[in-house]
């Protein structure tokens, strides 16, 4: 690997860090104002213009207060969990494609931090990692309400990761690729994979709620059964960094659902576009345009999920420990399986009837 | 016997295939969350905007004066007597020859003080005054106090100023809105704006 290469890749890493974090901490303030508007108040207004600096004030209070750990605690392990829930959320947005590539000086650019070949492999792994942050930091506090949202926590994502897995072969099984890069570039146009998989998709965004930790399935700090969930003996910024790194993943499953369901960075009448740009701007300064017009549109994509998922919380109350439990094991993971088959059967016998017709 | 004709007969039926699925009752959740959304928010912008409290709130105090300008206070103490939170206290004194045009009655309150940390704002002293003299304004507050020394208000923050006369003009809310359209188009300035729900 030569430098200029080692250079690129680190800006990139280094900017796709900097944007989630970005994302990330206005989701915050975005939550409290969707969750004013839905309750027909204002929300935040008094911090900058609009409450703008919110999250800034947010912060400054998490760290200004007494970083406690309880004496009983396990030292290490309790600052291990919140950086462990940090770690794994910052890590899966490595491979998320967030537009095609710029050209700089003869140079293809992919606005990706890493383009593997297993991107999807890599994501449900760290992802997967995520409960070790909630555990690790549960049982470390020494607490029983603690240890009882961790085991929740834990068993509830064990239990989605499954079904979403599964809802993931059907896409797999279409792309027959698992780079993101590769899924994302096969959705080209209006070619999206929402009008093929519509049953697995309402199966994926479910889990994700799951797996985030949001309402309806947000257990793990369900205050009035638990106390404060994993996170009760948690204050200062290692609380802020659990609630943080919840956003994070809000933000970085919006991201793999607009990918792997919404086409990514494409949209209706880009190649139009992007003929267009090319004519008037030449092939490089056009090619980039085009670039930064789709990955505009991949962020507005990602950011209405990211409403999609406050808008969704303001709306639901939480299920009960054993109705999501029903609904996990026996409804979505049936429901998958189901779509799997069905897929399977159209990959097979549909998709040569409908190629064929459309030559 | 029926209380209200809002009750619903419980039933135990079991649900159907739609109301299993939750989806269709998700998605008119989301309808209603959304219409709530974009309509109109509630919140009045408290410092900025005041919401009108009616006539009959009883705000700061005031020692009014009569239409000649002269103090109304006869310095009887009927209102600190009153007071069941002892927060009036005054010194009498006699109005001497010159003097008629700023005293109405021969008696006056040379000093008249009020403390804000005690008056627990009851109107005793309002009703108790036999000279109409003493008033809780309904659209003052006290401000707020950061020293001790700005606890007891003296004459110089209670009495009547003759060029922004007290009145209790709006007694309803429409009123209020007619008063607060003569101050939009620049008619009267002694109002302060204010929400009226």
């Amino acid at each position: 690997m030569d430098l200029v290469e080692f250079l690129v890749k680190t800006v990139t890493i280094v900017a796709v860090f900097g944007l989630t974090l970005l994302i990330a901490m206005y989701s915050t303030w975005a939550e409290r104002k969707v969750a004013g508007f839905i309750q027909d108040r204002s929300g935040p207004n008094r911090a900058g213009w609009g409450g703008l600096l919110q999250p800034l004030a947010d912060a400054g209070k998490m760290f200004f207060k007494e970083d406690f750990i309880p004496a009983l605690a396990n030292k290490w392990l309790f600052i291990a969990g919140p950086s462990l829930a940090m770690l794994t959320a910052l890590l899966a947005s490595a491979v998320i494609p967030f537009g095609s590539t710029f050209r700089i000086a003869g140079h293809e650019v992919a606005l990706q931090g890493v383009e593997s070949n297993i991107g999807i492999l890599y994501v449900f792994g760290v992802v997967a990692l995520g409960v070790y942050g909630i555990m690790v930091g549960g049982w470390a506090s020494n607490n029983k309400f603690s240890l009882l949202g961790a085991i929740r926590a834990a068993s509830q994502n064990i239990s989605y990761e499954v079904a979403m897995g599964l809802s993931l072969i059907a896409i797999l099984m279409m792309s027959s690729s698992l780079s993101l890069g590769e899924i994302v570039a096969q959705q080209h146009g209006m070619n999206w994979n929402i009008f093929y998989q519509p049953l697995g998709f309402i199966i994926f965004i479910t889990c994700s709620f799951a797996e985030c930790n949001r309402v309806p399935f947000d257990l793990p700090e369900c205050e009035t059964e638990l106390v404060g969930g994993y996170h009760t003996e948690y204050g200062s910024m290692k609380l802020g960094f659990y609630l943080f790194a919840e956003y994070i993943n809000m933000f970085i499953s919006s991201a793999i659902i607009s990918v792997l369901y919404f086409g990514g960075y494409n949209y209706p009448g880009m190649d139009f576009v992007y003929a267009q740009l090319v004519k008037s701007f030449g092939p490089d300064l056009g090619h980039n345009i085009a670039t930064l017009i789709g990955t505009a549109v991949f962020f507005g994509k990602a950011l209405f999920f990211v409403f999609f998922y406050m808008w969704v919380r303001w709306t639901i109350p939480r299920f009960r420990y054993d109705q999501l439990m029903n609904l996990g094991w026996k409804k979505l993971i049936p429901l998958a399986i189901f779509n799997i088959i069905i897929t399977g059967a159209a990959v097979l016998f549909l998709k040569p009837v409908i190629t064929a017709w459309l030559n | 016997m029926q209380l209200t004709n809002r009750s619903k007969q419980v039933s135990n039926k079991e649900m159907t295939l739609a109301e299993r699925a939750y989806l269709p009752a998700i998605a008119t959740g989301l309808a209603i969350t959304i219409k709530h959304f974009f309509s109109k928010k509630v919140t009045i912008q408290y410092p900025e905007v005041k919401r009108y409290l009616g006539p009959v709130f009883r705000g700061r105090h005031i020692l009014k004066r009569d239409a000649e300008g002269r103090e109304r206070c006869t310095a009887c103490g009927l209102c600190a007597v009153a007071c069941p939170a002892e927060a009036i206290s005054m010194v009498a004194a006699e109005r001497v020859k010159g003097e008629e045009n700023l005293y109405r009655e021969e008696k006056y309150a040379a000093v008249y003080e009020v403390n804000m940390l005690r008056c627990i704002f009851c109107g005793l002293c309002e009703e108790a005054c036999p000279k109409q003299a003493v008033y809780l304004r309904h659209d003052e507050f006290v401000p707020v106090f950061t020293e001790r020394d700005q606890v007891i208000w003296g004459k110089d923050l209670l009495v009547e100023d003759m060029n922004n006369r007290y009145t209790r003009e709006a007694w309803t809310k429409e009123e209020a809105r007619a008063l607060d359209a003569k101050r939009a188009s620049g008619e009267v300035t002694n109002v302060v704006p204010r929400a009226i729900p």
